[in-house]
């Protein structure tokens, strides 16, 4: 989309300056913002006519003026273009409306991924590297973040009016949304779906940083665990090793490279092992059986909190090596000048855990 | 400023000897009345009751917000104050407000009829709206109910422990009295017209409160028995709605908005119907495009059941599903606009006059235009992510449903208020209200379309003191829109007693309703009427005033 | 218009042309009122079928979602006290079609008779519900904390597959749609069958029989619609993928 960069920066300090719209502080809002504006000028248009007929109509046919009214059926000429022309007009916000949607909905692949999970009444940020925060959200500027969102309870809505982006986080499911921030700051995080008493309360900050500051701050936060890390040992501690050990007779499927392939089902059908997938899996087994094995599986809800089922589901991503290898250049690349992957905490499939820092381990950072 | 308001010669102008008002005595004679006129005004009684409830809390909510911080009240009143402003403002004053009140009076005497097609059902209808009434005011007196007018799930039936069944209830009952009123309507509109009053000679009102009657009829059972699913999980505990029993919380969501899109058709298009009325009376004109106004009413009901889901753009829905409902939210606005346009160009080459309903009128104009096109922003994918659930969308529907359907639902009764009672209401007063009104509300929900794309999200207790400013204007236009709203329930009761008599016609009006006595006789007509003429025609009404003789009293 | 007064009573009926006393005044023909009550019962059955409708959207979304629990939920069901009870439930729409027949030939004795069959088949419908109702009781299928898997998980039947515990959970919901919509069902059995007291009162005094049939058109209407809404449910609750009779 091209816009006068002159007049478009203009604007944009004008404008954000005058506290009419939150600071534009991702890739997106520019072009959120770019379209409100043209909804707000088609809107000034349409007000503006209306009033235009409405106090024209009053002043040149008022009744001293024009004490005898003219009976006039109608135009069909007229109706077909004050049709056709709010038509056209809202085709146009259709459009441009669902390409925006579509942008915001559909993370790119090289995305880094942080899990949120969100309770009455507070807002739990996991980044896969093991740093865990309560009410806020730090990430790194000029570097694709996507969400992978579920709620413990209720309905809730996580919202950075600042990045213009917002996404329900429903319960039972994962939702997810993206975002590139652009400029670093501390901006608003809310929750906009009414979930119950301190539902005003559910607020928080995104701090975006400079990637080297990222870098610094992930250091300093983590658990010393990642969440891989706290899947491998769940994964132990449930007994899903006794079926899912990888041997080739296993009463389970070998889970190593699962993760992102297409699966043949039991009943037949092909389904994408996505995280909404693995989740399911662990807490309805039986609809989500693999061909050519029992459906024995024991359900697991109601054992697993929802941060354990991210964890595990952390863990089975991270068995697929393509998408180790993915993470780790993801990671890598925050830190543009330090030599080399400085693995952030990627774990060793069936090896000791090894947390890839020596930062002081916070105990009691297993799954809750 | 010159009036077309006609009234009999005061000195002589004597009410009529016998009336709908005082055929019969006694409470008995009110409640068990079969007369549509009298059940209008049972009804006119109770929902102005409810209407100033629900603005009470309306002035708690602004009044604590005029302070970023949960100073007022606690989170959990706070909450009770927007469930029942919002379940009280729409159950109980809006989806009865022009039907069951305007309409219920003026429909069968606009068909030509002596009454609605089934008496004995409407009397029902007002009983269970005051049954349905009871049920929330027990709630209410027992702690309020704080789910959100919405109920959402799984929130309203495993995570609050408040009256929500009993308010359910109370929902579900008058969701009935609205079935049954519609039904009454759509049933005069098809068999009770009198011999020449083919469809296209109805007035429009009568086309608007049929296409909300389909619209009543056909969505209201649907959010009843999602109701019964809520009560039901709520006492037997099965997971319907509930994720980690199976159930599907979305089901709820797609079930409730099935309905509650629907709703808000079934409250605008008898206020759209009162406008077409009052903007013909008022120019000395036909309504301009009267088919394609009919048509747009008939298609504003049937698009309305098919965009449930852009309420639902950011939950989850499949990215097609929120393309189809899209594109179907961009054609259900199309019908608005027309009516707009038509409307505007009626004024064009009339002869206006601006009495208060015409005040009221372009008031309706002019938000409703601001309202609707509001709505395109939040049907537009895209742009409702970022919109949805903040005071954007408060300040949207607040525009249609009280800067358009209220200011609609006042112009009815003034403009009415004549027939209903005789009297004519004080003409300065009522246009002082209308002007305070109009100002009042776009103070009080103009900024809060911008607090909303500042990010504010909507329900909420406390706020970011950054936008403190906003909240007061918006509570300094609540303060200015109150008064605007008390002030007719001062001057309406006063003109019973000392209002100018009004006479059959003060309006020279077209439409059968002005060419019989204020107020009218119980049975409407001694003879049914046979109707040899077109919709609004003045040249048919210039020929009667001229050659007729009339007698009043 | 002019307004002569307008006296009530015996006085004004004397004064307008013959009519059936059964005409209510803001009527003009008997026809009209004949047309107009019967358009009103087919509108409110369209309001119903939307009742009904939510139960339906429950009911396919979670059967698509959960076949197999729905198939061994459906497969508890007593399906001869069900074959009955559609059995008895179309007699009774045949009966009651022939006090139709019976009202619109002026024959009181036949309505009373059809009436009272109606009835009386309407109970034994109800009651044989009752019947499965307390057997889903005793078999501990009523959903909720009573609600036991054990006959899913370990099903006495051959030809029953066993389910996984998940899923046999989920059997819950398909007990839950049975009571609901069964229930809802039988509640409108309830409101026809008061209804029917209440005519067959009216018919013995002879209130049917003498021209104004429409009353009993109209509620003929209803009783024929509950009775399709169960030749709905029957196939939907009771036939799922159902094991051959032996």
């Amino acid at each position: 989309m091209h816009i006068s960069p002159v007049l478009w920066q203009f604007l944009v300090h004008w404008l954000t300056n005058s506290a009419l719209f939150p600071p534009e502080a991702s890739a997106i809002s520019p072009y959120m913002d770019a379209f409100y504006f043209f909804l707000c000028a088609i809107s000034a248009v349409g007000l503006i006519a209306v009033a235009i007929l409405v106090f024209g109509f009053s002043i040149l046919y008022r009744k001293e003026k024009s004490p005898v009214a003219t009976q006039i059926e109608g135009s069909t000429l007229l109706e077909a273009t004050w049709t056709i022309i709010p038509l056209a007009l809202f085709m146009i916000c259709f459009v441009w409306g669902a390409l925006l949607y579509f942008r915001i909905y559909n993370p790119p692949t090289n995305a880094m991924n942080i899990y949120i999970v969100g309770k009455q009444w507070m807002w739990k940020a996991e980044h896969p590297g093991g740093q865990h925060e309560i009410d806020s959200l730090h990430i790194p500027i000029n570097r694709p973040v996507q969400l992978t969102m579920i709620s413990q309870d209720v309905f809730h809505s996580f919202s950075i009016p600042a990045f213009r982006v917002k996404r329900e986080v429903i319960p039972g499911r994962y939702s997810t949304v993206w975002f590139e921030a652009t400029a670093t700051g501390t901006y608003h995080l809310f929750c906009t779906q009414y979930c119950g008493t301190d539902h005003s309360a559910m607020i928080g900050e995104v701090v975006a940083m400079t990637p080297d500051d990222y870098q610094k701050w992930a250091a300093g936060s983590t658990s010393g665990a990642s969440l891989a890390q706290n899947g491998e040992r769940l994964f132990a501690s449930l007994g899903c090793n006794s079926c899912h050990s990888g041997e080739a007779t296993a009463r389970g499927p070998n889970l190593s490279q699962v993760y992102g392939s297409r699966l043949q089902l039991a009943d037949g059908s092909t389904v994408t092992a996505n995280d909404a997938f693995l989740r399911e899996a662990i807490l309805n087994p039986s609809t989500h059986v693999m061909q050519g094995y029992a459906p024995i599986m024991p359900t697991y809800q109601g054992q697993v909190s929802e941060e354990g089922l991210i964890d595990l589901v952390e863990y089975i991503k991270n068995l697929n090596s393509n998408y180790r290898i993915q993470q780790t250049l993801t990671t890598s690349q925050l830190a543009p000048g330090q030599a080399g992957a400085s693995s952030s905490g990627t774990p060793q499939v069936n090896g000791p855990a090894r947390a890839g820092r020596t930062a002081p381990s916070v105990p009691g950072t297993v799954n809750q | 400023m010159s009036t077309i308001v006609t009234l009999p010669n005061q000195e002589e102008a004597r009410l009529p000897k016998l009336s709908y008002l005082n055929s019969e005595y006694g409470l008995k004679s009110w409640l068990l009345t079969g007369d549509h006129k009298r059940i209008a005004m049972l009804y006119l009684i109770s929902i102005t009751f409810f209407f100033f409830l629900g603005g009470a809390f309306a002035g708690l909510i602004r009044l604590e917000l005029l302070t970023p911080q949960p100073d007022l009240v606690a989170s959990d009143t706070y909450n009770k104050l927007f469930t029942m402003h919002g379940v009280i403002m729409i159950f109980l004053f809006l989806v009865p407000s022009v039907p069951a009140t305007v309409g219920n009076f003026v429909i069968p005497i606009m068909v030509g009829a002596k009454d609605l097609a089934f008496p004995k059902i409407n009397l029902l209808s007002w009983y269970l709206y005051v049954a349905g009434a009871c049920f929330l005011v027990y709630a209410l007196l027992n702690g309020g109910v704080d789910t959100g007018w919405t109920f959402t799930t799984p929130l309203s039936t495993h995570y609050l422990n408040t009256h929500v069944i009993t308010a359910a209830m109370g929902v579900f009952i008058a969701g009935f009295s609205s079935i049954f009123t519609g039904l009454n309507f759509i049933v005069t509109i098809h068999r009770m017209r009198c011999p020449g009053m083919t469809w296209f000679r109805l007035p429009l009102f009568c086309w608007s409160h049929y296409a909300a009657s389909i619209l009543m009829v056909l969505g209201t059972p649907v959010l009843a028995i999602t109701l019964v699913l809520v009560m039901l999980e709520r006492t037997v505990g099965i997971g319907v709605f509930d994720p980690t029993k199976g159930g599907d919380p979305l089901l709820f969501q797609h079930l409730f908005w099935f309905y509650s899109h629907p709703a808000v058709y079934i409250m605008i298009l008898p206020g759209m119907g009162v406008i077409s009325e009052v903007i013909s009376t008022f120019s000395r004109k036909r309504v301009f495009g009267y088919t394609a106004v009919a048509f747009s009413s008939v298609a504003i009901a049937v698009f309305g059941f098919f965009v449930w889901a852009h309420h639902m753009f950011i939950m989850g829905v499949s990215n097609y599903s929120a393309l189809v409902f899209s594109l179907l939210t961009m054609l259900v606005a199309v019908p608005s606009a027309i009516k707009i346009f038509n409307w505007a160009a009626t004024l064009y080459k009339g002869s206006l006059t601006f009495e208060t309903p015409m005040l009221y009128a372009f008031g309706f104009m002019g938000l409703f235009t601001i309202g609707g096109l509001t709505g395109v922003f939040l049907g537009s994918l895209g742009m409702d992510i970022h919109l949805t659930e903040t005071y954007f969308i408060v300040a949207h529907f607040h525009f249609v449903m009280v800067g358009g359907m209220l200011m609609a639902y006042l112009a009815g009764v003034h403009f009415w208020w004549p027939k209903m009672t005789g009297r004519m209401y004080p003409e300065s007063m009522s246009q002082l209200a209308a002007v305070t009104t109009f100002i009042g509300f776009i103070l009080t929900f103009f900024p809060q379309f911008i607090v909303g794309y500042l990010g504010m999200p909507r329900r909420y207790h406390a706020y970011p003191p950054e936008f403190q400013v906003l909240n007061v204007l918006s509570t300094a236009g609540a303060t200015v829109l109150g008064i605007g709203y008390l002030l007719p329930m001062l001057y309406m009761p006063w003109s019973l007693k000392y209002g100018k008599i009004a006479g059959s016609n003060p309006w020279q009006a077209t439409g059968l309703e002005w060419q019989i006595q204020s107020p009218p006789l119980t049975e409407n007509f001694v003879d049914i009427p046979v109707m040899d003429h077109e919709a609004y025609d003045y040249e048919w009404l210039a020929h009667k005033t001229e050659h007729e003789v009339t007698t009043v009293g | 218009m002019d307004s002569h007064a307008i006296v009530t009573g015996q006085e004004q009926h004397e004064e307008h042309e013959e009519h059936p006393a059964y005409l209510r005044h803001h009527f003009v023909t008997v026809e009209q009122q004949r047309e107009t009550a019967s358009f009103g019962m087919w509108l409110f059955l369209l309001t119903e079928i939307m009742f009904f409708g939510g139960l339906f959207m429950a009911y396919l979304l979670y059967r698509n979602w959960y076949y197999d629990a729905f198939v061994a939920g459906s497969n508890t069901l007593g399906i001869g006290l069900g074959t009955t009870n559609t059995a008895v439930l179309i007699l009774s729409s045949f009966t009651m079609a022939m006090g139709v027949y019976s009202a619109e030939t002026r024959n009181r004795k036949g309505l009373v008779t059809f009436l009272s069959l109606t009835i009386l088949l309407g109970l034994v419908f109800l009651g044989i519900k009752s019947k499965e109702y307390h057997d889903k009781y005793v078999e501990h299928h009523i959903p909720g904390a009573s609600f036991s898997v054990e006959d899913f998980v370990h099903p006495a039947d051959k030809r029953d597959v066993p389910l996984a515990p998940d899923m046999a959970q989920h059997a819950q919901l398909f007990f839950f749609l049975y009571f609901a919509m069964t229930g809802m069902h039988a509640l409108h059995m309830v409101i026809g069958i008061s209804i029917l007291f209440f005519l067959l009162y009216h018919a013995w005094h002879g209130a049917y029989t003498n021209g104004h049939t429409s009353t009993i058109d109209n509620f003929g209407l209803y009783w024929h619609f509950v009775d399709i809404v169960w030749i709905f449910l029957f196939p939907l609750l009771y036939l799922i993928s159902r094991h051959p009779l032996k």
